[in-house]
């Protein structure tokens, strides 16, 4: 029998196969990758009893992305609101649900949040390069055809596994879509000291905007710009979250495809959570910069991978 | 060597072991990787060495703060540089064009120099890998000559293509694959640094050394290399 597959019959603007990312190869110069909000990634791997790092689709915006099945399958969709319909019935999202041959399903556009994680019974199947199946545009790595292409028009999508044990997402599930106030916990880091005081204080102190310039290496958040006493450092390792501050003052978020180095000053690092929101975040979101300490977060870091025990 | 450790974010520490870029560096940043890396062992996530520091990503489900940092001092204690000599030295072939090397003319007569003679110059002096970074295989290197010391395009351009070799400041490094990029281009070679990468077995590594020696159009074609015009002008 021929193994059962989706078709992509329209491609949207950006759909990704993502996992847990690309780990224990940053000193080759490769990113990390892998799902930008991976606590709804793994979420989305939960609800169909997946192994929770098990590849599944980062669907950014939506913009009329729709697929079809070949065979009755079961799937799970969780993150964002993309208006996801089946055929044109909408589709609740955090949920398991049945796809079947002559439906069409569809992500139109971002209702809350901005990308939505489509999880495939035992996880996608795609070429392992590096230890990851993550699709790395940038680097040109991963991904269906191991070259980072995005999906694209009639791209086939095959899965790992052939049954799923589908589970409802419990009631104290929090996932980091965005709604009113958005705080993004962070770590100062050393190099903060190269910062003026002022800045220090306005770090915290001012509403951030999310600015147009943002894509999966780095996020700009625009406000009342930071001084840094110098205009740059030896380049030197770069953890995720990390707020670097480049000469015009306005800080850039870098995220899960930044560069492994770079020298322009950081002021300390937002935590993985964080990442999460904010790779939620549609251009023109409020954020505020909240100060956490290392051990702080790591406790609240610890309790949040306790959700999935 | 003088050992700090900084916050880098919540579960990744800036070791850093000097405050200039000097050769002399390498076989100190070389012997605390390997020292790490045994002494986190399991509990490491990636370790990321650069010209001065080490950039330490460690599982906080495993150990806490307070225990990585302790860990990388008990680690580093009585630490003893590398020997350096160890270090591979690669003959990097290079086609240097204006064609495929728009920065050539510029960076010449920028060191009041010839475009030979810059040529010879480049080729002149065995460069030192101090980092991976930017790109999978992008391999940072130096010191170039100060006379060629050229600051980076003020626009960086939108594609570079694979295998660009450029300077930077004193710095000099080849482009593993097509990328946006803001270093002056001096030529290309055919060497497939990508590859490599992508097998996980870059071709530079820190503390290796490269000579660049230039060929013949010919030359670069026999070896498989694509002389299409990528760059737009600066």
């Amino acid at each position: 029998m021929r193994q059962a597959s989706i078709t992509v019959k329209q491609a949207g603007p950006l759909a990704l196969i993502q996992d847990a990312g690309r780990f224990g190869v940053g000193h080759l110069g490769v990113t990390q990758s892998g799902a930008a909000d991976w606590i709804s990634f793994r979420w989305a791997n939960w609800l169909l009893g997946n192994p929770l790092e098990s590849a599944a689709l980062e669907i950014v915006m939506g913009g009329n992305l729709t697929l079809e099945t070949d065979a009755t399958v079961y799937l799970a969709l969780a993150g964002a609101d993309l208006d996801a319909r089946l055929d044109d019935k909408p589709l609740a999202v955090n949920a398991p649900f049945t796809l079947r041959p002559g439906q069409a399903l569809t992500f139109r556009q971002p209702r809350a949040g901005l990308r939505a994680y489509l999880a495939f019974p035992g996880g996608l199947e795609a070429p392992v390069v590096l230890g990851s199946r993550a699709c790395t545009t940038r680097e040109q790595l991963g991904g269906l055809y191991e070259n980072g292409k995005p999906l694209q028009l009639n791209d086939r999508l095959y899965w790992q596994g052939a049954s799923v044990t589908p589970r409802r997402l419990p009631a104290s599930a929090q996932l980091p879509i965005p709604n009113g106030r958005c705080l993004l916990p962070m770590v100062l880091g050393a190099q903060a000291a190269h910062f003026a005081g002022r800045s220090l204080y306005q770090l915290f102190n001012q509403p951030w905007r999310v600015d147009q310039r943002a894509d999966r290496m780095g996020i700009r958040l625009t406000g009342q710009a930071l001084e840094s006493k110098v205009s740059g450092v030896i380049s030197e390792g770069i953890p995720l979250g990390a707020v670097q501050v480049p000469p015009d003052g306005q800080p850039i978020i870098l995220m899960n495809d930044r560069q492994t180095i770079g020298g322009y000053p950081r002021m300390g690092a937002i935590t993985p959570s964080a990442c999460a929101l904010l790779s939620q975040c549609l251009p023109g979101t409020e954020v505020w910069l909240q100060p956490v300490s290392a051990t702080q977060a790591q406790v609240s870091h610890r309790l949040q991978l306790a959700e999935w025990r | 060597m003088k050992l700090r450790l900084e916050t880098a974010a919540m579960d990744a520490l800036t070791v850093r072991l000097f405050d200039e870029i000097d050769e002399r560096n390498m076989g100190w940043i070389m012997a605390a990787d390997t020292a790490l890396r045994h002494a986190f062992n399991d509990a490491l996530i990636d370790l990321i060495p650069s010209y001065t520091t080490l950039l330490v990503h460690y599982d906080c489900q495993r150990m806490t703060f307070v225990e990585a940092t302790s860990r990388v001092r008990e680690a580093l204690k009585g630490l003893q540089p590398a020997d350096t000599q160890q270090g591979q030295l690669h003959e990097i072939p290079v086609w240097y064009d204006a064609s495929v090397g728009p920065e050539l003319p510029a960076v010449a007569q920028g060191a009041g120099l010839s475009i030979e003679q810059l040529i010879a110059r480049h080729c002149g002096h065995d460069y030192c890998v101090f980092a991976l970074g930017f790109a999978p295989g992008y391999g940072f290197m130096g010191l170039v000559d100060e006379d060629l010391a050229t600051p980076r395009l003020k626009t960086p351009r939108r594609r570079v293509a694979a295998g660009s070799v450029g300077i930077a400041e004193r710095q000099t490094a080849i482009y593993p694959l097509l990328s946006p990029g803001g270093w002056n281009i001096l030529g290309r070679t055919a060497v497939p640094l990508f590859e490599y990468a992508k097998r996980g077995e870059p071709l530079l590594r820190p503390g290796d050394k490269v000579r660049f020696k230039a060929i013949s159009q010919a030359e670069f074609e026999a070896a498989g290399g694509d002389t299409t015009p990528l760059e737009e002008r600066v």
